[in-house]
């Protein structure tokens, strides 16, 4: 099979990574067109042999950045901040229904560590190396990025208990 | 009992069920005495399972139309330069036939030894001949499609296939049987509105289940994609249009032949 015909197979994959990362559908099949073309205009960098997957992620990882940084310049600066990002929007915290909004409030390189490693199912090394970050920041983001997720999600649910305390 | 420290990795670790042996004994002994810890576990566990719930079904989608066709079609370095670098790129990446690589920076056609190369030649050739005709450009029309390609398959001693290009604009005109190194080959022909013709040139390998990316030659003014997959080898040529539009339609038969 040649590596055209693997990242056609790869699409779908890349369009699920995409979705959870950037929440709407068509904002995510930009994402994932910008990749395949900037992959095939990229072809002669990837190794014959290596993971063609991995490979696709990191392109993937790298026009995603470029278009934040295009974007919303102030992305960058949440993980360094991760209080003000979080304080800020604390009244409607509560209000987080589902996942799909959860997610989009992680921090970008949180939430890209998290889909990797649960939808991808990557190891923790692949993911090291998709991103180009140390593994112990791997490990740290994926840390952190779960709890945050359990946080907003049992939110709601800790509100309702709260209420139930209080009426007691 | 003596425990073994347990680290934050190691319980991110065990929430992905990625530990085993000794390493999963541990956590799951530290966890036994820890409820808050446990609850905080298997809260992972559950976000995980939901979020694999809320997206897995992207998978099962139909890969939009643009996405499909991205593949070279929708390349947005524009110069002619750039077109070639990244086809050369592909042939680096891709090359099957070793020499090739030693000839990937030249722009024209590989030499004769090559036997694909002389499959591009030949190619080019039939379409000079033919696509020019006016009264008698194939012995088989399309109006007798199925008979053609039950014909040329008989002949060639391969399922042959015309792939169906309206999608992108071209419509068979029909084919022809020709001569060629192997023995005999498959000659569809295609036309656009405006009388724009591409052929297929269609032989039996004698090696086979080879596969090769799509390579590009020319041959006078005729342009040429080729390529092998399995017990076929394919050349595609127009004298008429661009390299990237020719392009567009070699991945078009590529998808029809590969479904």
């Amino acid at each position: 099979m040649t590596e055209a015909q693997r990242m056609v197979d790869l699409i779908p994959r890349l369009r699920r990574y995409a979705r959870a990362l950037v929440g709407d559908r068509a904002t995510a099949d930009d994402l994932v067109q910008d990749t395949l073309e900037r992959a095939w205009a990229k072809l002669h960098l990837y190794r014959r042999g290596t993971d063609l997957r991995a490979w696709l992620f990191t392109v993937m990882h790298n026009v995603h950045v470029n278009r934040v940084r295009a974007t919303r310049p102030t992305d960058m600066l949440e993980e360094e901040m991760p209080e003000l990002a979080q304080r800020a929007p604390q009244g409607d915290a509560l209000l987080v229904r589902d996942l799909d909004r959860a997610i989009a409030r992680l921090p970008a390189e949180q939430r890209a560590v998290l889909l990797l490693v649960t939808l991808e199912e990557m190891s923790y090394e692949e993911v090291a190396r998709t991103l180009g970050v140390p593994i112990g920041t791997v490990m740290s983001r994926l840390s952190r990025a779960r709890e945050k997720l359990r946080l907003m999600m049992l939110g709601q649910s800790a509100a309702a208990k709260l209420k139930l305390v209080k009426n007691e | 009992m003596s425990e073994v420290p347990i680290t934050e990795s190691d319980l991110q670790a065990y929430a992905d069920g990625r530990l085993s042996g000794e390493r999963l004994v541990a956590v799951e002994t530290w966890l036994a005495s820890r409820p808050d810890e446990t609850e905080r576990i298997a809260d992972y566990r559950r976000l995980s399972e939901e979020l694999r719930a809320a997206y897995d079904p992207v998978l099962e989608e139909a890969v939009p139309e643009r996405l499909a066709h991205v593949s070279g079609s929708r390349q947005r370095w524009k110069t002619a330069a750039a077109v070639a670098a990244g086809w050369i790129a592909l042939g680096i990446a891709v090359g099957v036939v070793a020499g090739w690589q030693l000839h990937a920076s030249r722009p024209v056609a590989p030499p004769l030894a090559d036997v694909g190369a002389a499959m591009a030649r030949r190619a080019a050739l039939a379409h000079a001949t033919y696509s020019p005709e006016v009264r008698h450009p194939v012995e088989v029309g399309a109006d007798q499609e199925a008979h053609l390609v039950a014909w040329l398959s008989k002949r060639l001693g391969a399922p042959v296939r015309a792939p169906k290009l309206e999608d992108i604009g071209y419509n068979l005109v029909g084919g022809r049987l020709l001569p060629g190194d192997n023995g005999p080959v498959a000659h569809f022909m295609y036309e656009r509105n405006q009388g724009t013709r591409v052929t297929l040139y269609v032989r039996t390998e004698a090696t086979q289940n080879r596969e090769t990316a799509f390579r590009y030659a020319t041959e006078g003014n005729v342009r040429v994609f080729y390529w092998v997959d399995r017990k076929l080898g394919y050349a595609l040529s127009s004298g008429d249009i661009s390299r990237d539009d020719l392009f567009k339609v070699a991945n078009a038969v590529y998808r029809q032949l590969n479904p």
